[in-house]
């Protein structure tokens, strides 16, 4: 059996990496707000949706002009992006500054709930607006990447089957890296990132350093939202097919991931969403094997949320959070 | 420099501030001194714009800030070490500096202000890297003066800067106060410790449950009966 497992390692790896990378990117978006505001913006996965049908809708415009075939499909791919999460960034923005910064001060759970409400209404204004414009809420977007590389993983042992990856899959890791790694050098060495620092641990204190919080929250949303945009964009373009529904278990995953990692802490998001695509991705391939065929591959999600679960019972806090302490 | 007139605020519905006149005059050490939930630092927070105020003006080089927000009001040059100190405790010593010149573009300036603060405070200088939350009382006091300090600050306004600490350590923080004044640095000081307050002030005022009760030069409230019995026992 062990051998079994060992074969499909490569495959493991490659796909739970991908998709890890993906709950990591979002799960950065809630990670961050939480970590500024203590809100936990429910919100975010529908701004996730809304960045892969904006991203795909650009697509599908520019494939009507012919620019698509005419230009390199990675130059496409950036441009793509770019555009999404700049709308993405200024959605999440005015989200905030429309519905929650007049909750600032009201008890937690109506800010929560108010994230839960705009996350049907960015789920019924997608589905209109797809409806009014293709006639179904469920949309395909062209293929920017169609090959296949095949990584000879049996060429480094024996033991290992050979795995085999999309380009679109390299594409997508590699972008999902360099926002983490984007992010993680404006938070740690930037001014502003500084200052979102501060904010996240004091924002009356920050608030006495001359420094503008309501400004620092805004840019901390317009980043949280355009990741996930750009995730949604990377999403589409991996799977193709995309309807106004997919933000809810994604984000409801990618929050989980938040969670794992420790949530407030974004290296911690980073950990937790490579962790659970990898966890997940593993269940898929081995839970029949594991389980002498009673589970199958469909119980993977119960598996990584049952990690979930074990982990946060030994460290509420998060593998990287640290543990709740009383402010001064 | 500095004038309240008739200030009153509030928490929710309750009244902390009852028509406060209070003003500091340009180079001066002014003390405000009361006890426990007398309302000395809701007035630092009215000054700096933490806390809303409801009526009356509070009028800083002839302009009034009455309700302007906290980021506005600290770039006029007020700045307002709380209560507690409020280090971040998660930032390093230098980026707690750092903050404290968050409005400064010029790398140079912040540098040399850098360089001024260990002047007063050398320290600081060995324990850059060092997480704030991790220094002791006094250090985080003289942390939360230097970064005030990064603002280059003309009203200096302290909350309470001796709670917790060794008296030796308090007696230092007091020196360092004078010194900052004779630089020309104007002092609203807020303290319990009436005594050492009043003695390096130049005027104080005493309020009780929201209210001005006394004001006076410092060495007259020293010898006040009043203030003696119930601030100097
Ligand atoms: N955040 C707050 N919410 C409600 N009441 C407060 C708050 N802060 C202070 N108070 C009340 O306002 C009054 C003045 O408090 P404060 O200015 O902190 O006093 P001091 O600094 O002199 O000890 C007290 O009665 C206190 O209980
Ligand atoms: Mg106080």
């Amino acid at each position: 059996m062990l051998n079994e497992i060992l074969q499909t390692i490569p495959q493991v790896v490659i796909d739970g990496l991908t998709l890890g990378a993906v709950y990591a990117v979002i799960a950065l978006g809630y990670t961050m707000v939480y970590g500024i505001l203590e809100l936990i913006n429910f919100a975010h996965g529908e701004i996730f949706m809304s960045g892969a049908f904006i991203g795909t809708a650009i697509l599908i415009v520019l494939t009507g002009m012919g620019w698509v075939s005419a230009v390199p499909a990675i130059v496409m791919l950036i441009t793509v992006l770019v555009l999404t999460a700049v709308l993405t960034g200024l959605l999440g923005m005015g989200i905030e500054r429309v519905a929650y910064r007049p909750l600032r001060n009201a008890p937690r759970l109506i800010p929560l709930i108010t994230a839960i409400g705009i996350s049907f209404l960015l789920q019924d204004i997608v589905r209109f607006i797809a409806e009014l414009q293709k006639g179904n809420y469920i949309v395909t977007g062209p293929n920017l990447f169609k090959d296949q590389i095949s990584i000879k993983a049996s060429s480094i042992s024996a033991i290992f089957n050979d795995a085999s990856i999309k380009t679109s899959f390299v594409i997508v890791l590699v972008t999902a890296v360099i926002m983490m790694i984007g992010l993680d050098i404006f938070v740690n060495r930037t001014k502003w990132g500084m200052a979102m620092r501060a904010v996240a641990q004091d924002r009356e204190t920050a608030s006495l350093m001359t420094v503008n919080v309501n400004k620092v929250i805004s840019i901390t949303f317009f980043i949280g939202s355009a990741l996930g945009g750009a995730t949604g964009v990377l999403f589409a373009v991996q799977y193709g097919t995309i309807d106004p529904y997919i933000g809810f278990i994604l984000g409801l995953k990618a929050f989980t991931a938040a969670v794992l990692g420790g949530i407030g802490n974004i290296r911690g998001a980073m950990l937790g969403g490579l962790l659970l695509g990898l966890l997940e991705m593993f269940a898929s391939a081995n839970l029949t094997l594991l389980s002498g065929g009673v589970f199958g591959a469909e119980y993977k999600d119960v598996f990584a949320f049952a990690i979930l679960i074990i982990v946060l019972l030994f460290k509420p806090e998060g593998l990287l959070g640290k543990p709740v302490t009383e402010k001064v | 420099m500095l004038q309240l007139k008739k200030v009153e605020s509030f928490y929710g519905g309750i009244q902390a501030l009852k028509s406060i006149d209070v003003a500091v005059e340009k180079g001066e050490i002014v003390t405000l001194i009361g006890s426990n939930g007398a309302g000395k630092s809701t007035t630092l927070k009215s000054i700096s714009g933490l806390v809303k105020v409801k009526t009356g003006n509070i009028v800083y080089n002839g302009r009034e800030i009455s309700n302007k927000p906290a980021h506005e009001v600290t770039l006029l040059g007020i700045a307002h070490v709380p209560e507690g100190r409020r280090i971040f405790p998660k930032l390093t010593v230098k980026e707690n500096l750092l903050i404290g010149a968050f409005s400064v573009k010029n790398k140079h300036v912040v540098q040399e202000r850098i360089e001024k603060v260990f002047q007063y405070f050398p320290k600081l200088k060995s324990r850059l890297d060092q997480k704030g939350g991790t220094m002791s009382g006094g250090e985080q006091q003289m942390l939360a003066i230097g970064r005030a300090l990064m603002m280059k600050p003309d009203l200096l306004m302290l909350d309470e800067p001796s709670m917790g600490l060794a008296p030796i350590i308090v007696e230092q923080i007091f020196d360092i106060i004078k010194e900052l004044n004779q630089e020309g640095i104007t002092i609203l000081l807020v303290e319990q410790n009436a005594y050492q307050a009043l003695q390096i002030a130049d005027r104080g005022y005493v309020i009780q449950t929201g209210e001005i009760r006394l004001h006076g030069y410092g060495h007259d409230l020293i010898k006040n009966e009043e203030v003696r019995e119930a601030y100097l026992a």
